[in-house]
């Protein structure tokens, strides 16, 4: 009989590059590739309608090194968003018309430019979105935020694996759900998930496994009861979304042997009407350096837009870019399967 | 065949369908009507399943509740408190037994 699994270690960074996770994940024997699943689906070829969001990843530097990380972040990467790359992207902002900016990283709270970016934002009137690992609240430099979040009416969509401490410790490192919630509690005093304030409070929960996420509307509701009873915690919504099967996720179920199984049950679950409301159809996606992409997944699998369109934010054109054919790949099958995933949770 | 069981055979379950065609179909129409949510959740359904499994010790069911009740959102607490009602009802079962040893010790003896 074996002891229990001891908590997790900060992971060194991912060992496979964006060339070979593409190469396993097309290599691997599935029941019919995303292309195919897309033309029986009746969905293909799959283009954007539009330039909804614009999503800003702020570069690969985060506090925290969580062994699902899509971004392979963490606190040794140096890759973050200049200030003349966010000036060219607050350009396209203003070309695209897109009503709702996604900050997101690594830990987008530091950039060095963060605040910089958030004024300009603000200046400019629209939605913003801070995806929000919680513990970066906690540190010394960074302790202020929630204030300058709700100065600028900011929506704070914050990671949290589960609302006991054993599975979201096993996730993101010992000692990370504690400080979460006290980070939940401070945006809580300033009226975060009240439903009254307008200050909306999203928490995002993914698998600790290989698994498919529970149904979001049964979560959300034992979560808001869980999180009030235990910790005395609001929040406004859960967002469930599915692990993608690349960078130390992928590393994680090729050790665990689990990568076939996992892939196969995300085949198996795919849902056209999950691929009709995919979010790379309204999104358009930045890199640090100022690359775009269709999505922050094709972005980490290095998948540039397709031959004949713009791919950096300097060349942006927002009438070619908005009606884009997107490119797909095996991995895309994580957004499809289920109830279908997104930034903003379940699709269907 | 080197070993019974075989973890791929899970996937091949409706096979069993190939000789038997019509029963099969009913029991798995069945069997999916039952795991559909009604005065019980589906996660609640999954938890009973996984202590079901242990009970009649099912290495196919135990991977397949195992997985279903994760996909239904239990964590492993629940699960594992699953798994001792499992183990306290066979422990038990087995105990209450002894009341049929003591009636029929007595009855034989002097």
């Amino acid at each position: 009989m074996s002891a229990p699994r001891s908590l997790p270690q900060p992971s060194p960074r991912a060992r496979l590059d964006a060339d070979a996770q593409r190469s396993i994940l097309r290599h691997l024997p599935l029941a019919h590739r995303f292309s195919a699943a897309l033309e029986r689906a009746g969905v293909a070829p799959l283009c954007a309608r539009g330039i909804e969001v614009l999503q800003l990843n702020l570069g690969k530097l985060c506090n925290q090194t969580c062994r699902h990380c899509h971004v392979d972040a963490g606190p040794a990467r140096t890759e973050v968003m200049t200030r003349d790359t966010m000036q060219q992207c607050l350009s396209v902002l203003d070309a695209s018309g897109a009503a709702t900016v996604d900050l997101t990283g690594g830990a987008p709270e530091l950039n060095p430019e963060f605040r910089w970016l958030l004024e300009r934002l603000a200046e400019r009137r629209v939605h913003v979105i801070d995806r929000c690992n919680l513990t970066v609240l906690e540190t010394g430099a960074h302790r202020d935020l929630p204030e300058l979040f709700a100065q600028h009416r900011v929506e704070v969509v914050c990671s949290l694996p589960h609302y006991r401490s054993y599975a979201t410790d096993r996730q993101r490192g010992e000692g990370v759900f504690e400080k979460s919630i006290r980070a939940l509690r401070r945006l809580n005093a300033l009226g975060y998930g009240d439903g009254r304030s307008g200050l909306r409070l999203a928490l995002v929960t993914n698998p600790v496994g290989a698994f498919l996420p529970a149904s979001q509307e049964q979560l959300e509701r034992e979560w808001k009861g869980k999180l009030l009873a235990d910790h005395g915690v609001v929040f406004d919504s859960l967002y469930t979304i599915t692990n993608m099967p690349i960078s130390r996720y992928l590393e994680w179920l090729l050790e665990s042997e689990n990568l076939q199984g996992y892939m196969d049950e995300l085949v198996a679950a795919f849902n056209p009407a999950a691929a009709r409301g995919v979010m790379c159809r309204s999104t358009l996606s930045v890199g640090w350096d100022g690359q775009l992409y269709d999505c922050d997944f094709n972005q980490m699998l290095e998948l540039p837009l397709r031959g004949g369109l713009p791919r950096h934010v300097r060349d942006f054109d927002a009438q070619a870019l908005a009606q884009r054919e997107i490119g797909v790949d095996d991995h895309c099958f994580g957004c499809t399967a289920g109830a279908g995933s997104s930034c903003g949770g379940a699709l269907a | 065949m080197s070993h019974y069981y075989d973890t791929h055979d899970l996937a091949r379950f409706s096979e069993i369908g190939a000789h038997c065609p019509e029963l099969s179909e009913k029991f798995f129409a069945w069997y999916q009507a039952v795991f559909r949510p009604g005065a019980l959740t589906s996660r609640e359904k999954a938890l009973i399943a996984l202590g079901v499994a242990h009970a009649i010790q099912c290495p196919y069911c135990i991977d397949a509740y195992s997985k279903s009740a994760l996909e239904h959102g239990a964590d492993v607490e629940q699960m594992t408190e699953s798994v001792h009602v499992a183990a306290a009802i066979r422990g038990g079962a087995s105990l209450v037994h002894g009341l049929q040893m003591r009636n029929q010790t007595d009855k034989l003896s002097m």
